[in-house]
């Protein structure tokens, strides 16, 4: 079992994502993450999942996937060199020496504080999924008050494409 | 600027331009039942007579009505009804279809654009509701698009591996009083579905070796054989090789049953003959057929021996549920007609000596305990046997009638006993296993071929779950012979409650409540013929199906206790069977 990414281009019709998910409880697969947002091409949709699976359910979830009438192409990013990243947007909870010490974890962790008021800071967060859990940790979970992660979106490097 | 005659446009409502559009696609009939949200479709169908619509008594009717005229024809079935409880009861047929691979387009009305969402009368999201079940579906959003999108239901549905598709039409989408340029395209090309039009040449080379090379082969065949109107195509390969050759449920006729080298359907009640050389065998060659449960008993215990080499145009039946060894994606008349001048010259390398034996243990197993060599159920017994039945079914039809089915013990019966030497005369739920399905399917055959013997075996149970179809036979004179098998319980749950559930039988009695099929027969202005003795039966049925122009419904008793045999023992091989109530394979 591996966690996989993969990205699907797909028509922007209404349904065609409804298709894309029902797929995978129709089939007993599950989904982890998933975003989706139309491209460049506004006909068309990008979207990411992450499941686990191994290599025999991946087959057959691809397999299906690509068989979707709505699917037009896809590619298993893990398969290859390949960037991911998430966004995160974190509230916590943020009075006294607290505040200085949260600010250094954002510092640290590349992050922004979004929004401020006396007793709480939004810190954005971008990068893979492990950088974004490690943040959670790190500022601990009793101040958190929100979470929000976006999923994970991703791309291969270098001259790979994923285009019509 | 001059206007050309061909320039012309012709202003067609909604409504009009959907029925034009079938009519354009060459669409001769559909089956449906009106309703609200599809008044205005049916005005538009009034308004012409190139579609003629058939008026069932229930939607499920209507889906298996077309789902069987596809099955018989080749063609796409065509099915209309309206929204909400329309739609619901078209599920059960679509789900049929979608199991066994039936092209089939399904417009279903759908309330006005703007009440959608709002709970409104007879609202449901067919869309959603028949995700699952569809190979492709469209919600019409503007009138203007409805000829591009019957193009390309009926594309999506034929093409590839065939499926049903469904077209959603909101009802303010058909209103008569707007109209708008009705353009039928000639062709539809769709960027996201292209399906494959050839295999992979380098495979089938690999596969030609492969299926030279063995010794102890088997072909293994399905729907797909049909389905890719390949039957002409695979015969020719199975002589070219001289290999036995078995059959799914959905496979039969695809080559003739009657052949020497054709052992019997496979699986759960295939053949003693088929099942075992399955287990034996070093090379399973499998065309269009999908390794389903039914089939493989145990996955893990199936065929330990076996190299497979299997073509199938849907990538994904291959390597589900058994690992191919040499996989071939595309259509089986490309791959084969790519196959047999290989196969034709490669084929004096194939180990004769080997072959032979290899037969030689095959008609041991078939005089041993084949169904065909003797009669493996008591043909004395004071109670006839449904077995019989069919048997007697097939000599008076001369084994040349279209044979539908429901589901249960009967329909395993006719698949083992009626043989079929042509393709598309064999109609039956394989997949989903739906009951009801046997009368609107033979509705559906007879419309296809009005001249031809329509046969449906069915039981009591089955048969009356769709009964009121025989109605619509009256009015449309449609003279199909009705087969009830009736052994007075659920028969197949029956022999599941004697083999696994020490006998007992949870609700699958009728006490007392059966109807006298005669009468009801004779109600709806039918005959009906009651046989409870074996030496009345070839005469009553030589008496019914003598009726060329009347429905007659034969309400024959059975023996209530007899099973289904062979019968794959569970979580065992492939060749492991019950053989009768008192044998196994060891």
């Amino acid at each position: 079992m591996s966690r996989r990414i993969i990205s699907v281009l797909m028509e922007n019709e209404p349904g065609a994502l409804s298709r894309v998910v029902g797929l995978f409880s129709q089939r007993g697969y599950n989904i982890e993450t998933l975003n989706v947002a139309p491209t460049e091409d506004e006909s068309l949709s990008r979207l990411t999942l992450t499941t686990m699976g191994d290599d025999y359910s991946i087959e057959q979830i691809t397999k299906n996937l690509n068989k979707l009438i709505d699917v037009v192409k896809l590619v298993d990013l893990s398969e290859g060199y390949h960037i991911e990243r998430e966004l995160m947007m974190i509230k916590v909870r943020a009075i006294g020496n607290a505040r200085e010490e949260i600010k250094r974890s954002v510092d640290i962790f590349r992050g922004q504080i979004i929004d401020v008021t006396q007793t709480t800071y939004t810190i954005q967060l971008a990068g893979d999924a492990e950088k974004l859990t490690a943040f959670i940790g790190a500022v601990g979970e009793a101040v958190i008050l929100e979470v929000v992660r976006t999923g994970v979106s991703g791309i291969s490097r270098g001259e790979k494409i994923l285009k019509l | 600027m001059t206007v050309t005659e061909d320039t012309k446009v012709e202003m067609l409502s909604g409504g009009d331009m959907l029925i034009r559009a079938l009519s354009d696609e060459g669409v001769d009939i559909m089956f449906g039942y009106p309703g609200g949200a599809a008044l205005h479709i049916y005005d538009a169908i009034f308004r012409q007579d190139k579609v003629k619509h058939i008026l069932v008594r229930h939607e499920q009717s209507a889906t298996h009505a077309a789902d069987a005229y596809s099955r018989v024809t080749g063609k796409v079935g065509t099915v209309l009804v309206t929204s909400g409880p329309g739609a619901t009861n078209a599920i059960t047929g679509i789900a049929t279809a979608f199991m066994d691979s039936i092209p089939m387009v399904v417009i279903s009305g759908q309330v006005p654009s703007d009440k959608i969402g709002q709970d409104a009368f007879q609202e449901t999201d067919m869309i959603g509701v028949s995700r699952p079940i569809v190979k492709h579906s469209f919600m019409v959003q503007n009138p203007e698009d409805i000829p591009e999108i019957v193009k390309k239901a009926y594309y999506i549905a034929a093409s590839g591996r065939p499926g049903p598709v469904v077209i959603d039409v909101p009802k303010d989408l058909t209103a008569p009083n707007v109209t708008f340029e009705y353009n039928y395209p000639d062709s539809v090309s769709m960027r996201s579905y292209n399906p494959v039009q050839k295999g992979h040449s380098g495979q089938i080379k690999k596969a030609v070796k492969a299926i030279l090379a063995a010794k102890q082969p088997v072909i293994y065949i399905g729907g797909g054989a049909i389905h890719g109107n390949t039957p002409e195509l695979v015969t020719k390969v199975i002589r070219t090789l001289g290999y036995p050759i078995t059959s799914t449920l959905m496979g039969l006729g695809a080559y003739p049953s009657t052949d020497k080298q054709f052992i019997g359907m496979l699986g759960m009640h295939g053949t003693y003959e088929a099942n075992t050389a399955m287990h034996k065998s070093d090379m399973i060659f499998a065309v269009g057929a999908r390794f389903d449960d039914r089939v493989t008993n145990a996955l893990e215990k199936f065929c330990p021996n076996a190299q497979i080499v299997h073509i199938d145009i849907d990538p994904t039946s291959i390597s589900k549920t058994i690992p191919a060894d040499i996989p071939i994606v595309g259509p089986a008349e490309s791959v084969l007609t790519e196959m047999l001048p290989l196969l034709e010259k490669g084929k004096g390398k194939i180990d004769q000596e080997a072959l032979t034996s290899w037969w030689v243990e095959i008609d041991e197993s078939r005089e041993k305990h084949g169904l065909y060599t003797q009669n493996r159920f008591d043909d004395k017994s004071e109670m006839l046997k449904p077995q019989e039945v069919v048997q007697a079914v097939y000599q008076v039809t001369k084994g040349d009638a279209i044979v539908t089915t429901d589901v249960g013990q009967h329909q395993m019966f006719a698949a083992q006993y009626y043989m079929f030497d042509k393709p598309r005369k064999w109609v039956t739920s394989g997949g989903l296993g739906t009951m009801g399905f046997g009368i609107p399917a033979a509705m559906g055959a007879q419309f296809a071929f009005i001249d031809e013997t329509v046969v449906c075996f069915t039981g009591e149970g089955s048969v009356q779950m769709c009964i009121q179809e025989l109605s619509t036979l009256k009015q449309y004179n449609l003279p199909i012979k009705i087969i009830n098998i009736n052994n007075q319980a659920l028969g197949m749950v029956k022999q599941w409650q004697d083999m696994n559930y020490d006998g007992r039988y949870s609700e699958i009695l009728y006490e007392d409540s059966l109807p006298d099929f005669v009468k009801l027969a004779e109600a709806y202005g039918h005959v009906g013929i009651k046989v409870t003795q074996r030496d009345e039966l070839k005469g009553k049925l030589e008496e019914c199906f003598a009726m060329k122009d009347r429905v007659v419904f034969m309400d024959i008793y059975v023996d209530p206790n007899e099973h289904v045999y062979p019968m794959q023992i569970p979580l065992q091989s492939v060749g492991d069977m019950f053989l009768s109530k008192t044998e196994r394979t060891a």
